[in-house]
């Protein structure tokens, strides 16, 4: 990786220097003030870098030289699916037709693209097992909003209002996040010894006032790569209670082709299109959440809605996009969505099919129980044993906290020295309540030697803190930077470039 | 095996035995069995990475694009020209592939393009302060209602007419979750109702909502307006199209104490609505109540220059139910596509630009006001974009150019019951005096027609034929 001492574009400037070429206006020139009242007007142009083309590019290739990607390396990033991103979605999405298509284009003339985002509602509503869909969230978190809405929207249209909204405490953070955001009142539900649902907690929660009952969040398999096991009991006391089941679907990856969230029981799923369906995460985005939703919460969808009408006279059918949804929540964003993201999506559905999407779970949950035994054998047994003990899903979860009492080495020390032997790290202290936790997802993209390799890696990491866990504590020494002030970016936020 | 995966059947064996299960199958078993299909799900088998293309690039045919047609379509998203090195750099592995940079030691170039980024839009909108981008344009409206909510205890929205259609519908949306009410202003001569304005305002007033250059097109007076909001001691939001600011007043020169936007015109396609991102500057007083991430810079453990996520205890992973915003995944990559933009433009090429689409836009407006049967709908000054009036009907005349190969714009009629006559005109770097010239001779002849001036073309065309 890159090691030169880090210098913004901002540093590379001088005036006069410049990468832009315009075209000539061809019209009149007068001065500005003439267009526009001058005290409407700029006086001074904002400081943007005066770089030539050749140093832009040489600065933004360096500094892609500073990072770690999924190309380079494996990225068991637990709960964000790091599979591998076909390099055929990109040249489709890129194609004019997809990219230079105007959003406000009349549907007439965006056939295409409103078909391909109707077949993309198709398939997800049959992997979901729920009959519709809107594509219109722009990630998990906003689908879980999304979902918030539309069970407001059912209630009241039932008359209720209710407060509370229940979610085990190993869900992701999005989730209680979004409910304050939509409104309500998180509650948390406790964990079992076996990883799901504490049953009596759950009934003890509902018990506090059934008719408080919103909604219950779930993520399944949850975020220690379990599933459920009660689920179809859980499902029954919510709706016993009257409220909506929502289910986070960031670990659908698990069970594509495999079961369905639909006939589990749920009303309301979002997708994360950039982990199961390989949207490549650009390094925080772009994604897309969308939703799939049963009969009864269909009248609150988003609007606009993207359907498909009988053609007559003989045409075929017409795409179209219906805004006139009277029970609507309305707009979440403008327009119709990620469509870039439905591109490769769609893309990468067509390439796998039923049985490739089938496999691909089947191989995700293979992978993961594969390096689980792997890392139950040696030190990495002994020091960081698996948080729940069973057949895992597609990403289980390791406690350091052993290997912290033992040898003085923090989840964290581990993490980092994973950097030193080129993997990226697992996602690190969550779920909250594991201890020191490593929460792993290999992926099915993944070949039995990455994984041997990565196990290799942490015996390796292990067996050295035994002679000396300063070595780890230390970690890491060969990338472009060193263990970082976190505190010191936060109580003095140096947030922009002073010029 | 199947597509993207290399697990072979001596791996599959190995790796089982290694897990002490005769089939994968048993690891399923924890699905309780009425829940596991029985059945393949009914889509299609895989296909081959040809077809997949052909497949794909037979929809794609079906869209009438950019390519096909003039576009003098806005209305939020632009018609720009990206240049190739955007491309480039967007499409290395290295920014393309990797997540969310929460280990910052091998997150270095994200990180850095960040805090890069926060410092341009800091720059282009005049305030201090800028997150790393939000998920687009009308969702960071409603988040700054959000911010300002949390920060004014009160909840009541006021907002201006002019700002986008869209923007409105998704600040509503989220309102009915949080629990604000919104009131709207009219406009009067293509602008904000200064008095209407004056008057929703009061002490109950979270935030006041603006947008420059508005729908419309028209470059509002934003710091007259935004002298309600300071009153009363309510947050001014003022939403704006970054490729304007090159020479435009920013809004934190006008007393915005928010500035956000779409931020599509730097660096990204249409891609028929999205990706793109939003950005969402702040005054200081905001910094810890901003959604969404934001870089900052730091030192390691050898005193050598980093950059980490900054201010995390305002996120959802470290606040859950406490946190300021939910947002996770946002839209780093469009946002790095926006930094080499502007990076590429530089300074003076930034102003250039903006220059060159007032004068454009000027050109054009004068040039197709003069058409008859055409009026300016308003004559506020405008930047990039304007409206007219059209005496014939919009959808006829607009079908009419379509024919020509020209998208004459955006029929305001769509939005805005009002202007059922009204037509909203973009103009990019892309559109050249030449196009400008052969819309207004394309415009002139479709509403002489169908103002009865010629003969009138009898063909119907059944929405289904066309494209
Ligand atoms: C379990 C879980 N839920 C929700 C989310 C939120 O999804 P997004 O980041 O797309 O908003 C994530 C991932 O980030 C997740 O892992």
């Amino acid at each position: 990786m890159q090691r030169e001492r880090a210098q913004t574009i901002y540093e590379k400037s001088k005036p006069g220097r410049r990468a832009a070429t315009l075209p000539a206006a061809e019209v009149p020139e007068p001065p500005l003030e003439e267009l526009i009242p001058a005290e409407l007007l700029r006086d001074e142009p904002p400081r943007l870098p005066e770089v030539a083309e050749p140093e832009i590019v040489r600065h933004y290739n360096k500094l892609s030289r500073r990072n770690f990607d999924l190309d380079s390396g494996f990225y068991p990033l637990g709960s964000c699916t790091m599979k591998h991103n076909p390099r055929l979605n990109e040249r489709v999405a890129a194609l004019p037709g997809h990219a230079r298509l105007h959003p406000a284009q009349d549907p007439k003339r965006a056939q295409g693209a409103l078909e391909l985002m109707w077949l993309l509602q198709e398939s997800l509503s049959e992997i979901c097992g729920l009959p519709h869909v809107s594509l219109q969230p722009s990630a998990g978190s906003h689908g879980e909003l999304a979902g918030l809405l539309l069970t407001r929207a059912f209630h009241a249209d039932r008359g209720e209002e209710r407060t509370k909204v229940l979610a085990p405490d190993t869900s992701h953070g999005t989730n209680p996040a979004s409910v304050t955001m939509a409104g309500y009142e998180a509650v948390k539900v406790a964990t079992n010894e076996r990883g799901g649902v504490e049953m009596d907690d759950l009934r003890a929660k509902i018990g506090e006032g059934p008719d408080q009952v919103a909604c219950l969040m779930l993520t399944n398999p949850n975020t220690l790569g379990l599933f459920d096991e009660n689920i179809a009991e859980i499902a029954g006391l919510i709706h016993e209670a009257g409220g909506t089941l929502y289910y986070d679907g960031a670990n659908l990856n698990a069970v594509m082709g495999q079961s369905r969230p639909g006939d589990m029981g749920f009303d309301i799923v979002h997708v994360n299109l950039h982990k199961s369906f390989s949207q490549p995460h650009g390094g925080g985005g772009p994604g897309a959440g969308p939703i799939a939703v049963s009969e009864r919460i269909e009248p609150y969808l988003p609007r606009p809605q993207v359907v498909r009408r009988d053609g007559d006279n003989g045409h075929g059918p017409f795409f179209d996009l219906d805004l006139e949804r009277p029970k609507s929540i309305g707009r979440l964003r403008g327009f119709q969505g990620n469509f870039g993201v439905f591109v490769r999506s769609y893309a990468y559905i067509l390439s796998l099919g039923a049985d490739g999407l089938a496999e691909a779970s089947e191989t995700a949950v293979l992978n993961a129980n594969y390096l689980k035994a792997r890392l139950a054998e040696g030190r990495a047994g002994e020091r960081l044993p698996v948080a729940f003990n069973r057949h895992c899903m597609h990403e289980f979860v390791l406690s350091g906290k052993p290997m912290k009492r033992e040898l003085g080495l923090a989840t964290l020390d581990l993490a980092k020295r994973l950097l030193d032997f080129g993997f990226h790290p697992p996602t690190v202290y969550f779920p909250l309540l594991v201890e020191e936790a490593l929460m792993i997802e290999p992926t099915e993209t993944e070949t039995k030697e990455s994984l041997d390799a990565f196990a290799d890696a942490i015996e390796r990491i292990l067996a050295e803190a035994e002679d000396d866990p300063g070595v780890a504590k230390q970690a890491p020494y060969t990338t472009p930077v060193r263990r970082l002030d976190e505190v010191k970016a936060t109580r003095k936020p140096v947030i922009r470039q002073p010029l | 095996m199947t597509r993207y995966t290399s697990a072979t059947p001596a791996d599959r064996a190995e790796m089982l035995a290694a897990i002490g299960v005769g089939s994968t199958a048993e690891l399923f078993e924890q699905v309780p069995e009425p829940l596991r299909l029985d059945c393949p799900l009914k889509l299609p088998e895989g296909m081959s990475e040809a077809e997949v293309f052909e497949r794909l690039s037979a929809l794609a045919a079906r869209n009438v694009d950019a390519e096909e047609q003039v576009c003098f379509v806005g209305a939020g998203m632009y018609d720009h020209y990206v240049p190739a090195i955007v491309d480039a750099i967007a499409q290395r592995s290295e920014f393309l592939t990797p997540y969310t940079p929460y280990q910052p030691e091998i997150s270095q170039g994200g990180l850095q393009v960040m805090f890069e980024f926060q410092t341009a839009m800091s720059e282009l909108t005049g305030l201090p302060v800028s997150n790393a981008g939000l998920y687009e344009g009308p969702s960071s409206v409603a988040s700054a209602g959000y911010l300002a909510m949390a920060a004014t205890k009160r909840r009541r929205f006021v907002v201006s007419r002019g700002l986008h259609p869209h923007s409105r519908e998704t600040l509503e949306t989220y309102a009915v979750g949080y629990g604000a009410e919104v009131v709207e202003v009219g406009l009067s001569g293509g602008e904000t109702d200064a008095g209407a304005l004056a008057a929703a305002v009061d002490g109950e007033t979270a935030a006041v909502f603006l947008q420059s250059p508005n729908f419309l097109g028209a470059v509002e007076r934003v710091e007259a307006l935004g002298v309600a909001a300071k009153e009363h001691g309510a947050l001014l939001v003022v939403a704006t199209d970054p490729m304007t600011l090159g020479v435009l007043k920013p809004p934190g020169e006008q007393g915005a104490d928010i500035a956000l936007g779409e931020g599509q015109p730097l660096g990204n396609r249409l891609d028929f609505g999205g990706p793109s991102f939003g950005f969402f500057c702040a005054t200081e007083e905001q910094i810890r109540r901003m959604p969404g991430r934001i870089a900052g810079e730091t030192d390691d453990v050898d005193g050598r220059r980093g950059f980490v996520l900054a201010l995390q205890t305002r996120e959802q992973h470290i606040r859950r139910e406490k946190a300021t915003h939910n947002i996770c995944t946002a839209q780093a990559l469009n946002a790095l596509a926006a930094m080499v933009h502007l990076a590429w433009l530089g300074r003076e090429g930034y102003r250039e630009l903006g220059e060159l689409l007032v004068r454009r836009t000027v050109y054009a407006r004068e040039r197709l006001a003069a058409v008859p049967g055409v009026e300016l709908l308003h004559e506020a000054p405008v930047a990039r974009e304007f409206a007219l009036r059209l005496d014939a009907p919009v959808d006829r005349v607009l079908e009419r150019c379509a024919e020509r190969g020209i998208a004459a714009g955006y029929p305001l009629g769509r939005e805005y019951p009002e202007y059922e006559d009204g037509l909203l005109v973009a103009i990019t770097e892309r559109r050249t005096k030449a196009q400008i010239d052969d819309l207004a001779e394309a415009l002139g002849a479709a509403v002489a027609t169908e103002r009865g001036e010629f003969p009138v073309d009898i063909t119907e065309k059944s929405p289904q034929g066309v494209g």
